[in-house]
């Protein structure tokens, strides 16, 4: 699946939900929302790229390939 | 193997119902013999009133049988995403939408899960690849990864790798892997429905081999797939036939993208009566809370199935989702007076 790559705002704020990859503006994430407790981020909130997602048995890293990495 | 259609002429709260229970003190808490499918059926078919009951009595049997120790597992993914299979439940299979990506393990990474997860108390470590079945780039990675753990943690490796072949498991088991996973995941009758990649049968043959090469016996699978109380109990006595050391129980976890990403969550009561119907049927096998248990029974449901046939839980986080914070469970484990069970009890 090709995620919507989109430019990150200058601030760096975030632009995408890291759940579904969608406008985090747009309405429709409250299961996003839901889900973000059990789930680690999938897609990077500032570029919408599907990232590189590593679980473990404590904790997860995530990749993105333009904004590095974020872990728990 | 056909689906069974129930010989039970009574409706749920007939007096005939809770009559199972009965039989089943009898028969599984006095003399060890697990229920058949038919009686499983029954139990699955029990009122939500004699719920209570029917989870005190798994617990009886799990304690009579088993003992009040709870074996404590951590599990890695090796090799994440990818998989060629079409599990339909599967957020790894490469063939859906998934948001899941491809992702390895290193072994220094490998290696620190483990002594992590043993911090916790924990005496398994299972190592788990999306895969069909291991190549020989996986195999090393799999050979260099036990050696590696076995070197700096005191703690029992298991593996699941998909389906193997003879050679495959001789290996594995000279790499002192203790256990091997293999999820039959669902009654032969409704495995069409999951998985058209590969079939029950060829699972089963990777079971048989593993069984053989002297490696335990880890198998169970997910429920609440859209499978039929008929087929749940089918499932049940079908793993009671194979006798595997141990019973891991999913319950569907709705992954976005795949042909199951909609399905209705299990409910609570349906998930714990599972729960007691499969220790019913498997007195003696360590029966594993395993992926999806934080969802369809929120935090009480640790409790829950703790007291009602559950002796094995899975610490911290899955293959892909994250689970309660291993504390928490550990706590919980201290508070209900269930020692967690010792190494050398396990091997
Ligand atoms: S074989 Fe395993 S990893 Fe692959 S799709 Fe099926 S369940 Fe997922």
């Amino acid at each position: 699946m090709t995620a919507p790559v989109q430019e990150p705002a200058a601030d760096g704020a975030a632009q995408f939900c890291d759940q579904c990859g969608a406008p985090a503006a747009e309405p429709g994430h409250e299961r996003c929302a839901a889900r973000r407790t059990l789930e680690p981020p999938r897609f990077c909130p500032q570029c919408a790229r599907r990232m590189v997602v590593q679980v473990d048995p404590f904790g997860w890293t995530a990749r993105c390939s333009r904004h590095g990495e974020t872990h728990s | 193997m056909s689906i069974s259609t129930t010989t039970l002429s009574d409706r749920p709260g007939d007096p005939g119902r809770s009559d199972i229970l009965a039989v089943a003190r009898e028969q599984v808490l006095e003399r060890g013999e697990g229920l058949t499918r038919e009686q499983v059926l029954e139990v699955l078919q029990l009122p939500d009133e004699s719920l209570d009951d029917l989870l005190a009595l798994a617990h009886d049997v799990r304690m009579r049988w088993c003992g009040p120790e709870v074996e404590v597992e951590g599990i890695i993914s090796l090799k994440t995403g990818g998989c060629p299979e079409d599990c339909h439940f599967c957020s790894q299979s490469g063939l859906f939408a998934s948001p899941v990506r491809s992702a390895w393990l290193d072994v220094p990474m490998l290696v620190e899960a483990a002594k992590q997860t043993a911090k916790t108390g924990a005496t398994e470590f299972c190592i788990v690849a999306a895969v069909r079945g291991p190549d020989e780039r996986l195999m090393g990675q799999v050979a260099a990864g036990v050696a590696a753990i076995k070197d700096a943690v005191d703690i029992n490796v298991a593996c699941s790798l998909g389906m193997l072949t003879p050679d495959q498991v001789t290996r594995l088991a000279e790499m002192g892997v203790h256990r091997y996973n293999h999820n039959l995941e669902t009654a032969r009758s409704y495995f069409p429905n999951v998985v058209t990649t590969h079939t029950w049968e060829e699972r089963w043959e990777t079971l048989r081999l593993v069984r053989e090469a002297g490696m335990e016996v880890c198998c169970g699978g997910i429920v609440g797939m859209g499978e039929t109380l008929e087929q749940r109990a089918e499932f049940a006595a079908q793993l009671a036939e194979l006798t595997p050391d141990e019973v891991p129980l999913n319950f569907l976890n709705p992954r976005p993208g795949t042909p199951f990403g909609d399905l209705e969550q299990m409910s609570g009561p349906d998930a714990l009566r599972t729960v007691a119907a499969y220790r019913l049927a498997m007195p003696r096998t360590v029966l594993r809370f395993a992926g999806g248990r934080e969802i369809t029974l929120g935090d009480l449901g640790a409790r829950q199935g703790l007291l009602g046939g559950i002796n094995a839980v899975i610490v911290g986080n899955y293959l892909t989702t994250l689970g309660r914070p291993a504390e928490a469970d550990i706590d919980l484990l201290g508070e209900l007076q269930m020692p967690i069970k010792a190494l050398n009890e396990t091997l």
